[in-house]
């Protein structure tokens, strides 16, 4: 890319910064950062630590203003207001037009409401930006009973947040029980008992029909479909995200629920991209997302447009899927692809699970073939490079079990289960030989190159 | 499940611990001043007692309804602990407690005679000033150490360490050197070592020991010489710095139990760390200097540097050792954070920290592509390492300041971070799941 070329970022999330700065590692491009929501970046998963008292806003602002100075990279605090991609030039808030020769729009979600009567009573809000995080602190001083509809990850945040403050805290998950729609019943029912033990109420297999006011317009009760009146001052909504993409609407951009990219991020109108949160895939390949809506693949697509916009045309591919996430005290891990639930014909699992009900481990593999598919771990970290290897490289469950003794990453001193695991498989396929020699992850991590040479470490 | 009701119980009992904190102060307050009117040894020795018993009530029910995940709520939203008026009241507390211990130890006069009992029967020597100070720093790390232990519960290596530093503390630096002078050996602390100690290499305590301590005296030598020259470089090799910092030192000790409320404190800024290179390398190197020089000076037979020794005991233990390590050191704690000593000021630091950097197998590695930059790595560290930087580029970190106490990869919401010893071939590679870039952060 040429050194005239002036490229536009709306948006400062995960997404368009490491846009930014894998751009800037390549080129000597101009390069501009529009966003509205904070004059620096922020990590938006941190948000909550910042109302537990853990950190300070300044905090969970990963780089610092000299940071941005010395890449050149220019940040503009504003809202864009339109974009005229004839003349590509952006409107801003403030009044002042930004011209582009190339735009990426990486906008990011904002949360999803079900149009629910008294969705706009006072103390009735979504956790996604740092403003919300200012409402949510002002809204909840005081307060003794709050209800949260939706049982996902931001869910399980924002009771975690309540509670930090004494507040008593009931979710309304509509499913069995919570976050099964992604994770196995055993999973879920782990997790599940967790929440409830560590004094969080979770009303399972219920939804919200109405939001009920008080004569002062302030949240009082949320009212559910199996007839309960849950008394509450605060109403937390997590049903989900969707794309910011309102001020796009009935411009020549084809949008669906986000704006429509193919694996270029490349969008209907030249010179304008799409990453992050705000970008829906328009073929996604079979068993992928059309829309990805995490910090890791946001980082992902903005180190993949980066490589595309400087000459390396290669399409994006995510290649292994992997999250992670806390419930409480419960890390989680996943690695790969393990479904809720699925058919005993054609694939078969390995799971482990800790007396007292803290941790377990899932490896998830085809029955026939034997090939690993995923892995999930809960109070138990395992080793992402290798995971990834795996995977990548399409490890039987029979390799895997040779080097699973060099998976673990969990602190020192803490007690391995990995012989747990391997217990049961040999039990499974007593004709398995024990390896002679056990691989030490050092050993591995040399043999496999699991690593990068490139160090700036210093 | 914890119910509101054990919570209020709970919160009942917090306040008595409270309570007798209070009473205790009080205590100790009139055996300061009560001069010949009281008897100081039963107002100090309850004083003592209210304060082991109220502290642990308090640490115990401020502790345990919590549970691991919540143990660092409101730190940043506490007076107390963010740098508030009372942080500040506290802080001044602390420093004049210094202050008056280093140079007016008269004025705590009640308080040494009210331990007099307790030295003739540890030590059988009269109790004096710095009797008194090992006597409250040694009930400090152990009581803040049962607090640790609470915090940190789920965390078998923060349990294990936090035992260590406590058994150090009690044992070596506390009863082992009393029961020398209770046999009227020279009085030694096996945990301590040149360059910390700078003088236990120095001529003439080597002479002293030697001197008054026959047998024993050259096994202290000897002791002292193996584990500042063979033991610390093997060791450190093997585990890095923290087998010391964060395992055996007491000014660790203290820094990881009573200083613990108070690690995200710590400078992570630019300048801080400019700083930090700045000073103690340069103590590092005086220390060393001083020391050939002084052994020159002894083989020589010469007079070549006069009062050298005596001289620089006196204006390196003034501003260093009194001023550094006490009075900013730990009287800072609730303004500067819990290392301010260790990271800009300590020589043993800077040593281990540079066996650390270039002749060790310890790193933190960051797990592939986990992080989410939330920071919690680098709040939390004592040593205003800014942790974060590291790990949202998946590269370990090898920093010669790091002390390895593990919070960062405790705190770490995602579990990215694993204190590790594997070999020194590629040490510093990082992961190929997230893309690099180079900037150079100590420029
Ligand atoms: C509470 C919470 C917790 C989360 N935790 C996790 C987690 O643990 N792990 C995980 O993988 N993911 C997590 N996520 C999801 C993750 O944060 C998002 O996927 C990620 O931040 C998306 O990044 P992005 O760059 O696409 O967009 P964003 O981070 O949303 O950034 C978009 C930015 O663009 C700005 N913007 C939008 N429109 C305009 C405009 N017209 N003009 C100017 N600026 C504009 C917005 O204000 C915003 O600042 C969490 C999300 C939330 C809300
Ligand atoms: S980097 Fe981590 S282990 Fe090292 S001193 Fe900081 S918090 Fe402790
Ligand atoms: S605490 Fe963990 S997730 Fe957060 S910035 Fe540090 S390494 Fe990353």
């Amino acid at each position: 890319m040429q050194p005239d070329q002036h490229v536009v970022v709306i948006g400062n999330g995960i997404a368009g910064i490491t846009l930014a700065q894998r751009l800037r590692a390549r080129s000597d491009c101009r390069i501009t950062i529009v966003s509205s929501e904070s004059a620096l970046h922020i990590s938006r998963p941190a948000l909550m630590y910042v109302y537990m008292g853990h950190m300070r806003q300044q905090d969970i602002t990963p780089y610092p203003d000299w940071y941005w100075k010395e890449k050149k990279i220019e940040l503009v605090h504003d809202l864009v207001l339109s974009i005229d991609f004839d003349q590509k030039a952006l409107k801003l808030q403030n009044g002042a037009f930004l011209a582009y020769d190339q735009l990426v729009l990486a906008t990011g979600s904002s949360a999803v409401y079900y149009n629910w009567p008294g969705q706009h009573l006072k103390g009735v809000q979504a956790l996604i930006s740092l403003q919300d995080l200012e409402l949510m602190q002002q809204q909840t001083i005081g307060i003794k009973q709050a209800v949260i509809v939706g049982g996902g990850l931001i869910g399980i945040e924002m009771a975690e947040m309540l509670q930090s403050k004494g507040v008593e805290v009931t979710m309304l998950v509509r499913e069995k029980l919570y976050w099964s729609t992604n994770l196995p019943e055993q999973e879920a029912k782990l997790v599940t008992q967790h929440i409830l033990n560590c004094g969080i109420d979770l009303c399972l297999q219920d939804e919200v029909t109405e939001i009920v006011g008080d004569e002062k317009g302030n949240v009082r009760a949320v009212k559910t479909k199996s007839g309960v009146e849950l008394p509450c001052q605060f109403t937390g909504i997590a049903t989900g995200v969707k794309p910011n993409i309102a001020f796009l609407k009935n411009t020549a951009l084809e949008i669906d629920k986000g704006i429509m990219v193919n694996h270029f991020f490349e969008t209907s109108i030249p010179d304008v991209f799409a990453i992050g949160d705000c970008a829906q895939f328009k073929d996604p390949a079979p068993g992928e997302p059309a829309l990805e809506q995490l910090w890791y693949t946001g980082r992902q697509h903005g180190e993949a447009l980066s490589a595309i916009l400087t000459g390396t045309r290669n399409a994006y591919h995510r290649g292994p899927w992997f999250n992670s996430a806390k419930f409480l005290n419960i890390e989680y891990q996943t690695y790969g692809f393990v479904p809720r639930h699925w058919d005993d014909l054609i694939y078969s699992s390995l799971y482990w699970e800790h007396p007292v009900k803290t941790k377990a481990i899932r490896l998830f593999y085809e029955r026939e073939s034997g090939i690993l598919k995923g892995i999930n771990l809960l109070g138990i970290r395992f080793r992402h490079d290798l995971c990834h290897h795996w995977l990548q490289e399409k490890y039987t469950i029979h390799q895997v079990m040779e080097q699973l003794p060099a998976v673990n990453f969990d602190t020192e001193f803490f007690q391995r289960y990995e012989p747990e695991l391997l217990k049961q498989y040999y039990q499974q396929y007593p004709d398995r030989q024990e390896p002679a020699r056990q691989h030490t992850w050092w050993k591995l991590r040399h043999r496999l190159s699991l690593f990068s040479e490139k160090s700036d470490n210093n | 499940m914890v119910t509101t009701a054990t919570n209020k119980l709970y919160l009942y009992f917090k306040y008595l611990g409270y309570t007798l904190l209070a009473i205790s102060a009080l205590c100790f307050l009139t055996t300061i001043t009560g001069g010949n009117t009281i008897n100081p040894v039963v107002w100090g020795m309850s004083g003592i007692g209210l304060l082991i018993l109220g502290g642990l009530i308090a640490i115990v029910c401020s502790r345990l309804p919590k549970h691991v995940a919540h143990q660092n709520n409101g730190l940043w939203q506490k007076d107390l602990t963010s740098r508030g008026i009372s942080a500040w009241a506290l802080g001044i507390l602390l420093t004049g407690f210094y202050i008056l211990l280093y140079w007016f130890p008269e004025t705590l006069q009640g308080l040494i005679v009210a331990l007099e009992p307790f030295s003739q029967w540890l030590r059988n020597k009269p109790s004096d000033q710095w009797f008194l100070y090992g006597t409250f720093y040694t009930l400090a790390v152990m009581l803040m150490g049962v607090y640790a232990l609470l915090k940190y519960r789920n965390n078998r290596y923060h349990l294990i360490r936090t035992c260590s530093v406590i058994f150090f503390q009690l044992g070596f630096a506390f009863i082992l050197p009393g029961l020398l002078l209770a046999f009227n050996q020279p009085e030694f602390y096996f945990s301590y070592f040149w360059p910390l100690k700078y003088d236990y290499l120095f001529p003439s305590t080597v002479g002293y020991l030697i001197d008054n301590g026959q047998a024993l005296g050259v096994f202290m030598v000897f002791w002292g010489a193996v584990l500042s020259f063979l033991a610390t470089p093997v060791l450190t090799y093997f585990y890095g710095k923290r087998w010391y910092c964060s395992w055996v030192c007491g000014c660790g000790g203290l820094a990881e139990t009573a200083g613990d409320p108070y690690r995200h404190l710590s400078d992570k800024s630019k300048k801080a760390w400019q700083w930090e290179v700045a000073i103690i390398y340069p103590i590092l190197g005086f220390v060393i200097i001083t020391t050939l020089l002084l052994w020159i000076n002894s083989w020589s037979g010469g007079s070549l540097f006069g009062d050298l020794s005596g001289g620089f005991s006196r204006s390196y233990g003034f501003f260093i050792g009194s001023i550094f390590s006490g009075v900013v050191g730990v009287g800072f704690y609730p303004i500067m954070g819990n290392r301010v000593w260790c990271r800009f000021g300590c020589p043993m630091a800077a040593y281990l920290g540079i066996l650390q950097k270039h002749f060790s197998r310890f790193r933190i590695t960051t797990n592939g592509g986990q992080c989410i930059s939330c920071g919690n790595c680098s709040t939390y560290c004592e040593m205003g390492i800014d942790v974060r930087w590291y790990a949202q580029q998946g590269e370990p970190i090898i920093r010669s300041s790091c002390v390895g106490c593990g919070i960062c990869a405790h705190v770490c919401p995602r579990g990215v971070l694993k204190l590790e010893n594997g070999p020194r071939e590629g040490r510093y590679h990082g992961t190929t799941l997230i893309e690099r870039e180079a900037v150079t952060i100590l420029s």
